[in-house]
């Protein structure tokens, strides 16, 4: 073993991580205690070797796609689509300050700052229009790269899945020259978005999970295969972690492995011993380390934003307390106790829809509510989600006159009874047997005014439970019901809850397409504009490519189901192996596609083609697999073999035609009105013509 | 053969059932020690139980109950044959009318809200047809498990459990969906498992009989509420397993194998099909007077409808210049008014005139016709402004712009023009009333007029908004039809031309059922019961009564029984995985105890266990309302498999055998049933918070509310 690591285990990992064609024996590891002692001694007889294996095609297919993502990263200078969403954050990790991001984990957000933090990036941006020029400060190239070189990264990461899945160099070349050659994942690559990334960790997730599956034969447990285990579950929580569309890919990977397991079952030669070690290294890589890398993240964000900003109201007022500014700077100082004569503000604790205070002013609840109920007349009690100074409470005694903090103070317990004055008007909170005005099963809270009045003031409250900045109180079954409501109320036009009913609106984008319109790319989205010349950006697919990974699908579905029917009658087409083959290409490939693209139809959010991408990675990958088998199988004659290559020759030129055709609205380039007319394929594609004299 | 095992749930029952077939016979059970004479008095002696206790206060409370108030009148609609929509399909209520109208209910009863007495109406008609089907479970279920696990204890365990559960006595005891559903359900489930029996004896009679059976009963779920898809996707996955057995079968001729496809295509497929159809036919063809449902159907299907104001008018077919219109937004609603809203009902303030842009045509000029693609303006006839619209947010949905009526006497701005297109049209084609779908875009700002289908408060008289949207796609929102067309100058046609066909109207009112049922949408912070709720019987239903004078009555499960289920259910998991990896590792057993195991463990409770697994989990991904009473179907499993569990105990761990569980397991249920009977039959006095109350010890949980 150690004569093998003396070997040059730097040279050994490069060439794994570059070829993935290395002899075995180089790494290899032999635990006879015997054997080791001779070769540590053999050392010393042989010279010190370092043999590499470089597979030049991988090599330059990395260096195509470098060039094809990185080139010209930093044109076009402005804004560019969601870049103006992302930006936002990749500012406030520079700024340090608190946000909380609801549609995703903090993963991707936090590589893209990585790529800021690199670049010098102060976070000076004012991200609110797509188009905006850059001004000098943004290093536009570095924030970008990261991004690119993901997506470079993905073209030799799809030659070596094809390479484990056991096809012909042939079909992994065609694989990786596919995802070079597709528009969609440059132009998605290019920018400062997450897509590429996220396709990234997917690719290397499935990847490091074929590598660990193949080792299992012969070297369970060594350290490569170890390695590879733990690169999984890596990669997954990585993905996850950029969106959580990455959970479908986990998903899929964990129940491929629990498959897998299951044949190991089967396999009597196994001990149980063995069986449950396997199990718990499986349990162990795929379920606790993602779990507990995911946790990480989040704790690297608050880690790193320290400063209180614009999101610090979703949390608990305890963990705002503990960010710099904000309000840590009203808790500063302030008593950790609440006693009798505090003045008090109550925040719903639960936040939901959103924060308030408890609130009174002066006006009355209406006589009569327009349903014809009747109410207390008294003075309204809301929910208020402003601070003001009309949110401020004094606790009170109920056995005691004076309002002042006794010295030394008495400190309000849980079971305590007390009162609350509200602070401007001083008029006791008090609930009584009066309908609530939207929840007539609730009581009515008001603040209680002592003249003309033929009600009995019932203002005592018992404390529950207290922490620091809130308290829960009720008296005997009556909640403070009026948090809970979503209606305001209808005769106080008060705009609190109004923010509330408009805030559900995001749900429609001028570029916002459905889940079927993508598999025939009947639309697009237009990224960029050039304010003058026609230059602009799309995603946009390679025509070619999307319309062959759909009949690769096809002609997948049909042809398995045509094998496992005449398998069922004993009928056996193609030899066991090359079904082994099939079926497990199938797996990753077709399951890929399926669990990135159908939980689409389940989904209510607001949809874009960029989230296609990670299912149409899949199924290119499928192209080359059917195109093999075809070949392999299919075509038995010499005649009909070499006709199958002349066609899937003319075919990859028309891929190629179709990329270099799109390129332009790929790359920005600059292009005429007949020119854009003329690519302008399909009706339903979004290209921005200028109109003349209109 | 990984792709093979991975393709499909559990390998190991259709192996098993496949080898059971090759035998020729079904194992006889050594289980089954008792005559067939036993077996009938059990079975005469669960039926009475269950009729007994099914209809045992039926009349209480005389008052309408909950959802009553939707059936019944529903019921009462088909009595008196007026047209109304509802988002389940047609047979559930059609059978509660028929109930009605046998049992002499003259459809009188307005059913207006929950607590109304019923007073001299007869409403016993249609609870004794509800309590009649809900009693029928039991002897299903016990047919059932008797034929899936052949032990006679188990099969009395199940029919127990169901007696003496205080949830399926109420939702059995009222004018409700609900029982004849699960009557539907249960139906198809046993059909099947019979038709499984009858596998080694192909197209004979009984096999003909249970498949066509299933068929009948798969449309008969599917009919009273959509959720009767999931029995239906049960016994699909149940075919495919059988066809698959058959398949790999080698001894049968592809031409035998052909057969069993067509019997399956024809008894499961056309069958329920056909029947489904021909319900809706019936639905149509009683209701055939103008009613409360008509605005969500298209103008062409209420022109049908007897009393409806578009039933046998004639009106111009092409609309010309000037004329008035009523504007209908595709699917139902019409607008109005200043604040321009749509309004799902009609009244005069949904006429529109239309005028060219530039002129305005007086009564005397000739007709013009409008042709897709004109530039026109409309004119609201009863206060003469425009239809107007700028570059203003709309009240509820910021990204759209306003609407508004603008101008006085018809004069107004260049913003009130509209281009008028019709879909799928070349231009300068002629606008037909009804049958053109039209779009109106504005002018200056591009916009395409729509509904955005959100309800204005107050101030807008909670009518529909009306917006116009910058964003140019194809959605029904913003499609408009010509409904009401009046011009004196231009021949009448009558509206028979335009009479929909029968396939068109299925389609139609099954588009309008999805989108009623996806629009039953919980509000912001209502408390809605959630899916994990059921189980656990966290939260019942309120039926009937709040006070403590009411005469109450709440829908909660007998709390011993379900959580007996959900006991069951963890320990049956347990069970399968280890007897599955118990197999697949080669455990030395006896060949009689492994296929007993796999047979009961994997296979017949495996059916039962995917009946429960699709009952229940799809509710965790709806976004409609869910209730309490959804879980019942899924319960129905979940009390089989209990009853199953308990004859896996029997067979394989012979300690556990014998009087002690079973005998025990029938006590618990029948001395809950015993302490919680009053849920079912009603309860006055005291609520159970309060000590003096006859149910005070018995609120075990702080969610349940009696």
């Amino acid at each position: 073993m150690a004569a093998a690591a003396r070997r040059s285990p730097l040279a050994c990992l490069e060439a794994l991580s570059l070829a993935g064609t290395l002899p075995l024996a180089l790494c290899g590891s032999h635990s006879l205690l015997g054997q080791t002692f001779d070769r540590m001694l053999g050392f010393l007889k042989n010279p010190v070797v370092v043999t590499a294996e470089i597979n030049l095609s991988l090599v330059a297919l990395t260096v195509m796609g470098l060039m094809s993502r990185l080139w010209g990263l930093s044109y076009p200078r402005a804004v560019v689509f969601d870049e103006v969403y992302y930006g936002q954050f990749v500012s406030l990790y520079m700024k340090r300050i608190f946000f909380v991001d609801d549609s995703g984990p903090p993963l991707g957000h936090m590589l893209l700052a990585l790529g800021g933090y690199l670049g010098g990036f102060d976070g000076n941006f004012l991200w609110n229009r797509i188009g905006a020029e850059y001004s000098m400060n943004v290093p536009v190239c570095s924030l970008r790269f990261l991004p690119a070189l993901a997506g470079a990264l993905c073209i030799p990461l799809a030659y070596q899945i094809l390479v484990e899945l056991h096809f012909s160099h042939c079909a992994a070349l065609g694989a990786a020259l596919l995802i070079l050659l597709e528009n969609s994942l440059i132009t998605q690559s290019r920018f400062m978005l997450l897509e590429s990334i996220l396709i990234f960790f997917i690719l290397l997730a499935v990847l490091s999970y074929l590598k660990f599956y193949n080792l299992q034969r012969h070297s369970s447990f060594s350290g490569r295969w170890c390695f590879w285990l733990l690169l999984t579950g890596v990669a997954c929580s990585c993905a996850v972690g950029v969106k959580y569309m990455g959970l479908f890919t986990y998903m899929l990977l964990l129940a491929i492995a629990g498959l897998h397991f299951w044949h190991m079952l089967g396999d009597r030669t196994l001990s149980n011993v063995s069986l449950v070690c396997h199990f718990l290294a499986r349990g162990l890589a795929l379920l606790v380390i993602p779990v507990a890398m995911y946790l990480s993240f989040f704790y690297v964000h608050l880690a790193l934003l320290y400063r209180s900003g614009p999101h610090d109201q979703i949390m608990t007022s305890a963990f705002q307390a503990s960010l710099e500014g904000g309000l840590a700077r009203i808790t500063q100082g302030q008593p950790l106790e609440v006693a009798y004569g505090s003045q008090i503000t109550l925040r719903n604790v639960l936040g939901k829809p959103m924060q308030c205070w408890l609130h009174s002013h002066t006006n009355t609840y209406p006589i009569r509510y327009e349903n014809g109920r009747g109410s207390s007349h008294q003075q309204q009690v809301t929910c208020y989600p402003f601070k003001d100074v009309n949110n401020w409470w004094i606790v009170k005694d109920p056995g005691m006159q004076q309002l002042v903090v006794s010295n030394p103070p008495r400190p309000v317990r849980h079971g305590h009874i007390v009162q609350l004055v509200h602070g401007i008007t001083t008029r006791y909170l008090n609930t009584h047997d009066v309908a609530a005005p939207l929840s007539p099963h609730s009581q009515e809270v008001s603040c209680y005014i002592d003249y003309n009045i033929s009600m009995p003031a019932q203002n005592l409250w018992r404390v529950v439970k207290h922490n620091i900045l809130h308290l829960k109180l009720f008296i005997s079954a009556c909640y403070l019901s009026h948090c809970s409501n979503s209606e305001s109320l209808l005769f106080t036009f008060f705009f609190q809850w109004k923010i509330l009913t408009l805030k559900n609106e995001d749900t429609e984008h001028k570029y916002s397409s459905s889940a079927l319109d993508w598999i025939t790319m009947d639309t697009n989205i237009a990224y960029w504009l050039h304010p003058t010349s026609g230059a602009q950006i799309h995603l946009l697919g390679n025509v070619c490519t999307w319309a062959s990974a759909n009949v690769a699908a096809v002609v997948y579905t049909c042809l398995s189901l045509w094998y496992l029917i005449r398998r069922r009658r004993k009928i056996y087409d193609i030899p066991e192996d090359a079904w082994q083959l099939w079926v497990s290409a199938g797996q990753i490939c077709v399951g890929g596609w399926v669990v990135n693209y159908l939980p689409f139809f389940l989904m209510e959010k607001t949809l874009f083609l960029y989230h296609y991408l990670p299912a149409l990675t899949f199924q290119i990958l499928l192209i080359p697999i059917v195109l093999q088998h075809l070949s392999d199988h299919l075509c038995r004659s010499l005649l009909s073999k070499s006709m199958f290559s002349a066609l899937v020759v003319a075919w990859f030129s028309s891929v190629c035609f179709a990329y270099r055709t799109f390129s332009p609205v790929t790359y920005g380039e600059p292009l005429s009105v007949a020119e854009l007319k003329d690519l302008r394929w399909k009706d339903s594609w979004n290209i921005l013509i200028r109109k003349q004299g209109r | 053969m990984p792709a093979a095992g991975g393709g499909r749930a559990g390998p190991g029952p259709l192996r098993q059932r496949g080898t059971r077939r090759l035998q020729g016979t079904p194992p006889a059970s050594p289980l089954s020690p008792r005559p067939p004479a036993g077996r009938r008095a059990a079975l005469g002696l669960v039926t009475l139980l269950s009729f007994a206790s099914r209809f045992h206060r039926l009349p209480e409370p005389p008052h309408v109950c909950w959802d009553e108030t939707h059936f019944g009148k529903m019921g009462s609609y088909y009595i008196n044959r007026t047209f109304f929509f509802d988002v389940h399909p047609p047979l559930g209520k059609m059978l509660i009318g028929l109930a009605g109208y046998l049992s002499g209910y003259d459809g009188t009863f307005p059913f207006q809200k929950p607590g109304d007495r019923y007073e001299q109406h007869n409403y016993m008609g249609m609870r004794g047809f509800c309590a009649f089907l809900g009693s029928c479970l039991v002897p299903f279920a016990y047919l059932t498990v008797l034929e899936l696990s052949k032990s006679l204890p188990a099969a009395l365990l199940t029919a127990f459990i169901l007696i003496f559960d205080t949830g399926c006595i109420t939702l059995s005891q009222y004018i409700l969906l609900d029982p004849i559903l699960m009557f539907f359900l249960m139906g198809a489930v046993l059909s099947m498992v019979k038709c499984n029996s009858c596998a080694d004896r192909p197209f004979s009679a009984s096999w003909w009989l249970w498949l066509s059976l299933t068929g009948v009963n798969l449309a008969g779920a599917m009919g009273v509420k959509f959720v009767g898809l999931f029995v239906v996707l049960l016994v699909g996955l149940n075919t495919i397993n059988d066809l698959w057995d058959l398949l790999g079968n080698l001894n049968l001729s592809l031409v035998t194998f052909g057969k069993h496809f067509l019997a399956r295509v024809l008894c499961l497929i056309l069958l329920p099909l056909t029947l489904y159809m021909a319900m809706f036919a019936v639905h149509f063809a009683v209701l055939n007077k103008s009613g409360p449902g008509d605005g969500f159907f298209s103008s062409a299907f209420q022109s049908q409808l007897i009393g409806n104001n578009l039933h046998n008018v004639s009106i111009p077919e092409q609309d010309g210049y000037p004329l008035s219109c009523h504007c209908d937004p595709y699917p139902g609603g019409l607008c109005r008014g200043e604040g321009i809203y749509t309004y799902l009902h009609k009244d005069l303030n949904n006429l529109w005139i239309i005028k060219k842009h530039d002129s305005d045509a007086d009564s005397s000029s000739p007709v013009e016709f409008v042709r897709h693609g004109d530039i026109i303006r409309l004119e609201h006839k009863e206060t003469s402004r425009n239809l107007h619209s700028h570059q203003h947010e709309a009240p509820l949905t910021r990204k759209h712009f306003q609407v508004t009526g603008y101008g006085i006497n018809g004069t107004g701005d260049s913003n009130d023009f509209w281009r008028i297109e019709v879909v799928g049209r070349r231009a300068g084609r002629l606008i037909k009333v009804l049958r053109s779908k039209i779009r109106l875009t504005h002018v200056a700002t591009g916009c395409i007029l729509g509904s955005s289908g959100k309800t204005l408060p107050k101030w807008g008289w909670e009518q529909v908004e009306v917006t116009c949207t910058p964003y140019v796609k194809e959605t029904p929102n913003s499609l408009w039809n010509f409904e009401d067309h009046i011009n004196p100058k231009l021949p009448n046609i009558s509206l028979d031309v335009l009479k929909p066909s029968f396939v068109e109207i299925l389609l139609e009112s099954h588009m309008v059922m999805i989108r009623g049922n996806s629009g039953l949408k919980p509000k912001d912070n209502e408390v809605t019961s959630k899916p994990w709720h059921w189980p656990i019987n966290y939260q019942g239903l309120r039926f009937s009564g709040v006070n403590e004078t009411d005469y109450r009555v709440y829908l909660l499960g007998n709390p011993v029984v379900w959580w007996l289920n959900l006991f069951t259910i963890g320990l049956y998991l347990l069970i399968a995985i280890s007897t599955a990896v118990a197999l697949k590792r080669g455990v030395q057993l006896t060949s009689e105890h492994k296929g007993e195991l796999s047979r009961v463990v994997l296979c017949g409770g495996g059916q039962v266990a995917l009946g429960w697994l699709l009952h229940y989990l799809p509710f965790f991904m709806m976004g409609r309302v869910l209730y309490f009473h959804h879980y019942f179907p899924a319960m129905l499993f979940s009390s089989m498999l209990t009853g199953k569990y308990w004859m896996l105990g029997e067979a394989t761990w012979k300690i556990a055998r014998g009087a002690f569980q079973i005998l025990d397991g029938h006590f618990n249920s029948s001395r809950s049933f015993y302490l919680f009977h009053p849920l079912s039959y009603g309860m006055i006095g005291p609520m159970a918070s309060d000590p003096s109350s006859p149910m005070a010890g018995l609120r075990w949980m702080d969610s349940w509310e009696f």
